[in-house]
């Protein structure tokens, strides 16, 4: 006998000129209009920079990417899925099903990669260590516990935020650098794109969580941001034994701790939080930061007293439609 | 006294800089009429770029500085937004600066740091300064 308490109601179907949250739109819009493969990036023009990479940096950043694509998998398979039954409105579930997709994108460019400048042995090696890495499954275990947490929305878009916003960046890291020493650069440019993707999947993801907190008591809000804390805290652990496990070989592992800390402070910011580590310990390399945004520090701002603000880059693209003037 | 107008959207990162500056400010509201200004000021507005740099500036900024008198009065931009997007890094700034013959001030990040809150104020305290003595009233 079939078991009618357990059919699903027919959903409403889904009226994009009836928004409920602009912010829906908005993201929508900036995500579709930022749609990528990775096939549109010449990755083989890498071939000769990956070539004299040393063993020990091929290795590395093999290893580096099989972690990141772990985390994309995730956020694939189990994040953003899970994330779809708590939505708010209609279109924040259809936002949520291009963020799902675009995480396979990412996780497939990862591959794209490897068999482009990679041997299958070398490929197989990685992915085994990325299964055996003890703190790459611990990052992976403390989020996957909150998704699978049936009681609290609100903790898993924690949890998804902190994917988003924090745990990439140790991997993001190793592309920044060998990019700012002028190597692997299409690959640099292929992460660039990810790390676009991921500034608005955190973004968003925190802006939601933030409309969520309205709802709260002043008692629940604090302890959510408790739990968050706490969350980052226990995150931070890992990712600091991972980084020195990783990049200590190349003497790069306080380099990279202050881009964990300077991208930690980021992810607390979109969930609506103050920072946590204090600006001294936030001192990424300027290299690292000229190779996240090329070309935006050739314009000094007035404010750090060198060069002229008064000269303006590069011509973008403006609505002139919307100025009159 | 620091006459700033700002737009911050409900992700609040340009009104928590806001906030943390502690100098008060005029907010835009997101629909409906802009407020006009009456003195000189200091835009403060976040990024809304996509990758290829297009509608970086917010539309209820658009509309603010549609009216020319209030223009007018604008002596600089201060831009937030996230490295994260690349080239098109707190872009608004730079697109305002250009249309309006105004500088750029400053570029933070989401809602600043504690240097950015520091560097600001200090800025913003000798750029009203300036302004305030009779002799260097900009043209």
């Amino acid at each position: 006998m079939k078991d009618f308490a357990q059919t699903r109601p027919v959903p409403r179907a889904i009226n994009w000129n009836r928004i409920e949250d602009d912010k829906d739109l908005e993201i929508w819009n900036r995500l579709t209009a930022n749609f990528w493969l990775p096939e549109k990036v010449p990755l083989s023009n890498d071939l000769q920079s990956w070539s004299r990479l040393t063993d020990e940096e091929r290795t590395l950043t093999i290893r580096v990417f099989t972690g990141l694509t772990l985390l994309d998998t995730i956020q694939n398979a189990v994040g953003a899925p899970a994330l779809m039954p708590d939505a708010a409105t209609p279109h924040e579930e259809s936002v949520l099903t291009n963020i799902a997709f675009m995480e396979a994108v990412h996780a497939r460019s990862y591959s794209s990669v490897f068999s482009t400048l990679c041997t299958t042995a070398e490929v197989d090696e990685a992915f085994r260590w990325s299964a055996e890495n003890d703190h790459l499954q611990a990052k992976a275990r403390l989020i996957l516990d909150e998704y699978d947490a049936t009681a609290s929305p609100l903790r898993r878009k924690v949890a998804s935020v902190f994917l988003e916003s924090f745990l990439f960046y140790s991997g993001f890291y190793l592309p920044m650098h060998f990019s700012s020493r002028g190597r692997l650069t299409n690959t640099a440019d292929l992460i660039r794109l990810i790390i676009r993707d991921e500034a608005i999947h955190g973004y968003y993801i925190g802006y939601k969580f933030q409309r969520g907190m309205e709802k709260l008591t002043e008692a629940e809000r604090q302890e959510m941001k408790d739990f968050a804390f706490g969350l980052l805290f226990e995150l931070y652990e890992i990712e600091a034994r991972y980084t020195e496990e990783l990049y200590d070989p190349m003497g790069l592992t306080e380099d990279v701790k202050a881009f964990l800390h300077y991208n930690a402070n980021k992810a607390l910011q979109n969930l609506g939080f103050e920072a946590l580590f204090p600006d001294e310990a936030c001192r990424v390399n300027p290299a690292i930061l000229a190779a996240l945004s090329p070309g935006s520090d050739e314009n000094h701002d007035f404010f750090s007293g060198s060069g002229s603000s008064y000269v303006i880059g590069k011509t973008v693209a403006t609505e002139d439609e919307d100025w009159d003037f | 006294m620091t006459p700033l107008a700002f737009y911050s959207s409900r992700s609040g990162n340009t009104a928590r800089l806001i906030d943390r500056l502690g100098l008060g400010g005029t907010p835009l509201p997101p629909v409906g009429d802009p407020p006009r200004m009456d003195a000189p000021f200091v835009l403060v507005t976040p990024t809304y770029a996509d990758g290829e740099g297009r509608g970086a500036v917010p539309k209820p900024v658009i509309r603010f500085l549609n009216h020319a008198p209030t223009r007018a009065l604008l002596r600089g931009v201060i831009a937030c937004g996230n490295r994260n997007f690349g080239e098109t890094f707190a872009l608004a700034g730079d697109v305002i600066a250009r249309k309006c013959g105004v500088p750029v001030l400053a570029r933070v990040e989401l809602a600043g740091t504690e240097t950015d809150i520091i560097r600001i104020r200090a800025g913003l305290s000798h750029l009203f300064a300036d302004l305030e003595a009779p002799c260097s009233i900009p043209a």
